[in-house]
């Protein structure tokens, strides 16, 4: 008898080709299925996007930020900005967006990183607010009213409803299994070790030789790179642009904790069955307007009471189910 | 003229920001817990406010009898079965049971009230002022707000340095395990310090709803504002935090004045330089 080292388990195998099923059954959907379907899926991808991203964040990186919709609206606006005043093909400027949202995070991250713990959630906060003024004074981006994207330049991403839609649809498709992609891959690398380190003990990690201060700094400086990326992408998908809509702290980071934190924090799962309980519970609770807001932070407030993990942390204890492992397991061979 | 007015109101209008502050400070100081909740209390307060001076036809000011007590009993119930629960060494489960709270109540508050926007009236208390030069005048109400904020810092300090209440703060803050060792009930201690801290949140919450409109979504805001004001003044330094929401009133009364639309901004402006040239904030207290 003897032992072998392996990353894999039964059940991530068995998830990696359901989910190749799923991802192949999802990019057929403009075929299969109508708009309405097509953008509630769109939708799903752009809040996966940022429950994962988020999740990297305050989950494996400690650094809780309730400031997120500073990256989101940046992104938009960056995108909105070349597609409005040089004519840009909207599509092409996602991208341009990540980068640039990258570059703005830098100089946010040395002031806010200044800040301790707690508050330096509160830092993040100021930054969005101070983002979204500042936009609200531009006016020609439509100052604090807002703007639409011009029909001409609409017309550059697809030159049917059809291709719109269902390019729009792919990117939000591609962009949502990216974020997750990079979080499982991050994880599963130097840094991700470094992370883990991290998480379960600052203080015995610095003192192996993490340096806790640049794995932090470049985690933050992703994170917020990608979320500009998804932030072009609500443009396009919302055709419009808005200071309110644009840094809403409710959208872009309220709910995105919300499903995190009741789908499992720091765990990759978590963020996966957090959206989905997330669009469930939105389905069933959507008339109840701001009830059903109520309901979702009393839910949260109830999950970190009795199950600090969340649902994904509980099923993980209870039956040992890695779908995404990341550590390395020792197996008997005969 | 005008820029002497825009100063002087802005001193005055700090008072009102460091009260916000203190409440945050105090808590902070004690357990370490940043109440993502606070500017929703405040603006929860106010609505208490105005439905007990709808019942029992009060003036605001007398109001505070009955609003004070039901808010610090709020306060310690709202420790005993909340905070205390999830306060450990990990910053994460607090500050998100916080932010859950905050948005409870908001839409709490949306549901019981709407979104219109409410006011306290306090007859000849709002528009009552003196001039001290041509073309400046004090409301009694601002010179009372910072009147307020100064009683409440020197009451706080006086509870911190020469009561046993404020000894037991002390003695937590500094150690909880040898502060337990010593026979101190830290829960307990920590119940009284969000009491203390809520009292604080109901007078800041009918001052403002005197001052101004209030709705259910002002919370964040004023979060931000007593925040800023704890942080510009320095970390632990409650005088510090007077001045740190004088400045704060200073730079948005500024910003006004140049363009209405940059009032906010300006504050922040003011709290994002002192962060980035004093982190520490302006007079930080000796021992971190």
């Amino acid at each position: 008898m003897s032992a072998a080292i392996s990353r894999s388990t039964r059940a991530s195998t068995i998830a990696g080709f359901a989910a190749l099923i799923i991802v192949a059954a999802l990019i057929g959907s403009p075929w299969w299925g109508d708009v309405a379907t097509e953008r509630l899926i769109g939708e799903f991808m752009v809040y996966l996007a940022l429950a994962s991203l988020w999740n990297l964040l305050a989950g494996y990186t400690g650094l809780v930020s309730v400031g997120q919709q500073a990256f989101v609206g940046f992104g938009a606006y960056v995108a909105f900005t070349l597609a409005l005043l040089y004519g840009w093909n909207p599509l092409y400027a996602v991208p341009v967006a990540g980068v640039a949202t990258a570059l703005i995070s830098i100089p946010v991250a040395r002031l806010v990183f200044r800040l301790a713990g707690a508050y330096f959630a509160i830092g993040t906060w100021v930054v969005a607010e101070v983002f979204r003024l500042v936009f609200a004074q531009v006016t020609t981006l439509g100052g604090g009213s807002g703007e639409s994207l011009p029909i001409n330049t609409i017309k550059l991403i697809g030159v049917t409803k059809f291709w719109r839609e269902a390019t729009i649809y792919w990117l939000a498709l591609a962009l949502g299994i990216a974020a997750l992609a990079l979080v499982y891959g991050l994880l599963r690398s130097r840094i991700g070790l470094a992370l883990t380190a991290i998480r379960d003990n600052e203080t015995a990690s610095v003192s192996l030789g993490v340096r806790i201060s640049h794995v932090k700094y470049a985690v933050y400086v992703l994170v917020a790179g990608v979320t500009g990326m998804v932030g072009a992408l609500i443009l396009l998908q919302k055709i419009r642009v808005s200071p309110d809509a644009a840094f809403s702290v409710n959208d872009w980071t309220a709910f995105v904790i919300f499903i995190v934190v009741i789908g499992g924090i720091g765990t990759i799962e978590g963020p996966i069955v957090g959206t989905l309980v997330y669009f469930l519970l939105r389905g069933f609770l959507a008339d109840l307007g701001g009830i059903y807001l109520l309901i979702l932070g009393a839910l949260a407030i109830a999950i970190m009471l009795t199950a600090p993990k969340g649902i994904w942390g509980y099923v993980q204890k209870r039956y040992r189910l890695y779908l995404f492992p990341t550590g390395y397991r020792v197996t008997e061979t005969e | 003229m005008e820029w002497v007015n825009a100063i002087i109101q802005g001193v005055l209008v700090g008072g009102l920001y460091a009260l916000f502050a203190a409440g945050l400070s105090l808590i902070f100081g004690v357990m370490r817990l940043v109440n993502i909740a606070h500017g929703d209390l405040i603006v929860a307060a106010a609505y208490l406010a105005w439905v007990i001076i709808q019942v029992t036809g009060l003036h605001p000011l007398a109001s505070l009898i009955l609003v004070l007590p039901i808010a610090a009993l709020v306060g310690y119930f709202l420790q005993f079965a909340l905070f205390n629960r999830v306060l450990g060494k990990d910053i994460l489960p607090p500050l998100l049971v916080s932010f859950g709270l905050s948005v409870i109540i908001q839409n709490g508050l949306l549901a019981a009230f709407t979104v219109n926007s409410h006011r306290l009236q306090a007859g000849a208390l709002e528009t009552a002022s003196f001039e001290i030069l041509p073309g400046v005048g004090i409301g009694f109400l601002p010179l009372l707000t910072f009147a307020a904020a100064v009683g409440v810092i020197a009451g706080l300090h006086w509870i911190f340095y020469h009561t046993a209440l404020g000894r037991a703060f002390r003695a937590t803050s500094d150690d909880t395990e040898i502060a337990a060792l010593m026979g101190l009930d830290n829960k307990k201690v920590y119940s009284w310090a969000m009491a203390l801290c809520l009292a604080i949140v109901a007078l800041a919450g009918v001052l403002l709803a005197i001052r101004s409109n209030f709705d259910p979504f002002m919370g964040p805001g004023r979060l931000i504002f007593g925040f800023e004001a704890v942080i510009i003044g320095g970390l632990g330094n409650l005088w510090g935090t007077l001045v740190g929401g004088v400045i704060l009133g200073v730079a948005q009364g500024l910003g006004a004045e140049i363009d209405p639309g940059w009032q906010v901004l300006a504050g922040h402006v003011a709290f994002l330089l002192v962060l980035a040239f004093r982190p520490r904030g302006l007079f930080p207290r000796i021992s971190g």
